[in-house]
């Protein structure tokens, strides 16, 4: 069964507060992903990778089009889905590790990998021990842990931040550039990982610019380009 | 999220100030354990329409709907005074902006805690006293300050201490205005971290007015913003954050400053 698939989706924006201009983003996008498959978009920057991303996982809505995604044995549209759904889908069936990491204040780098489990009703402390296995794995110095990641460096950010989108069994996951500010060792550990969840049958759509990364991940690549909006002239 | 029915539901409810008008034509419905924030300007009608559900200001029109924990549906401008108290002082809480409105300024710190507790029924003084003390550590106050009045705390301190007095009875409904608001920004953090916490620990419900974004991504799952009394946009917070769709909140969100 399809974990994901997207019919038809497009997005434009209306910028209000430039005399309305209207920009238009991505027309007509179709694909599909299976579990166990990574499937990559491609494209230059600008192309409208990111906001694609973003329409699946419903930090953007949609203008029109359907993302359909498999909940509890379910076909869902998290494009029409309201906020509740949209929420009870992330919990369960679909992850996202964003560019960035958006940092709390006060809370640990633990307690941060940690809490997307804790959501799932899982104890605290079996939780925190799954997340001290992951920052171990992805060499974060064990010293950070206890620590808020605000002030870390980007690439220790950005492992604290795929620590927290592994964690879970989402069968969906939704990777933005998880390795851009990464170094080889720590490239090398995401890939073995990324690998791991194709094998526990996990659907994956990702954006990777490093070509090493994404030729050893990739079963397909999807050419962004091919979903330009045609502008009205 | 697991219980499937909501605890409250709002329908058309509005407010004038005889002819003017504080919010209107505002519906939506809230589930247990769900944080909705209401964003706008001052003047946009985020207090009328707080005070308006919570029982203190009556509306104009419409209706608002609370599940009783006996499964009821009450309208809550239909309750008898002594069955609408009852739930402000137990199984609702209100965290208001100045910590002055919800504190007893001139008891100790133990006591504000402990009234709510009474107003339940407890009358045991040990075991009120160690709930008390129990929550005046869990909202981070030391446990030699709890026969202080909230006179000599801090403005960080003092608003900590309400936030326990509200939630000691095990509220499952809190009303939350600007809880934020005239903190220094690293007590705002602090405050921020702690609420965060409880609400997710406790399953809470939330309703929370802020003019402070951020405050609304950290803690809201949904968002709603007014302007001039309505309800302009809705919707779930990171997408309203970073989609947002009409004039009025894209300026909202491109007026935050970067740090």
């Amino acid at each position: 069964m399809t974990a994901l698939s997207v019919q038809n989706l497009s997005k434009t924006f209306t910028m209000h507060l430039r005399d309305g201009v209207v920009l238009p983003v991505v027309a007509n996008v179709n694909f599909h992903v299976e579990p166990g498959e990574c499937v990559v978009l491609g494209g230059p920057s600008g192309a409208g990778k990111s906001s694609i991303l973003k329409m699946v996982y419903g930090n953007y809505g949609v203008d029109a089009g359907a993302i359909t995604i498999q909940h509890h044995g379910e076909a869902v549209d998290l494009a029409t889905a309201d906020p509740r759904t949209v929420l009870t889908l992330r919990r369960d069936s679909i992850g996202y590790v964003s560019q960035f990491l958006r940092t709390v204040p006060r809370v640990s780098a633990l307690d941060v990998v940690a809490e997307p489990l804790v959501i799932r009703g899982v104890d605290k402390t079996e939780a925190q021990g799954r997340a001290r296995e992951l920052l171990a794995r992805l060499n974060l110095p064990e010293r950070l842990w206890s620590l808020p990641p605000a002030t870390f460096s980007g690439g220790e950010q950005q492992r604290v931040n795929i620590a927290r989108g592994f964690i879970t069994d989402h069968p969906v996951l939704l990777l933005d550039e998880p390795t851009a500010s990464l170094d080889a060792t720590n490239r090398a550990v995401v890939v073995a990982m990324i690998g791991e969840k194709k094998a526990q049958g996990v659907a994956l759509l990702g954006i990777f610019h490093d070509e090493e990364v994404r030729a050893q991940v990739a079963d397909r690549i999807i050419d962004v380009t091919a979903f330009a909006p045609r502008i009205a002239a | 999220m697991t219980t499937e029915q909501p605890l409250l539901r709002v329908s058309n409810l509005a407010k004038y100030y005889g002819s003017r008008l504080g919010c209107a034509d505002v519906s939506f419905e809230l589930w247990p354990g769900e944080v909705l924030a209401i964003v706008g300007e001052s003047g946009s009608g985020k207090t009328t329409l707080l005070n308006s559900l919570s029982a203190t200001l009556e509306p104009s029109a419409g209706e608002t709907l609370y599940r009783m924990r006996d499964g009821q549906w009450r309208n809550i401008y239909d309750l008898s005074e002594a069955e609408r108290r009852f739930l402000v002082r137990t199984d609702w809480g209100f965290v208001h902006q100045n910590p002055a409105d919800g504190l007893r300024m001139t008891v100790s710190a133990g006591a504000n805690v402990g009234e709510r507790l009474m107003a339940v029924g407890d009358r045991h003084y040990g075991n009120i006293r160690a709930t008390a003390l129990d929550w005046l550590g869990r909202v981070e106050i030391a446990a030699d300050r709890i026969d202080d009045q909230p006179r000599s705390f801090s403005g960080g301190m003092r608003q900590r201490l309400q936030i326990a007095r509200n939630l000691v009875t095990g509220p499952r409904l809190v009303f939350m205005d600007e809880p934020t608001g005239g903190l220094d920004v690293s007590v705002q953090a602090r405050l921020l971290d702690l609420l965060r916490g409880l609400v997710g620990e406790l399953g809470l419900a939330a309703i929370v007015v802020t003019h402070d974004l951020a405050v609304a991504r950290l803690l809201s799952h949904r968002m709603m913003v007014m302007k001039d009394g309505h309800v302009i946009e809705a919707g779930l917070t990171d997408r309203v954050l970073d989609d947002p769709r009409e004039p009025y909140t894209q300026l909202l969100v491109s007026s935050i400053l970067q740090v």
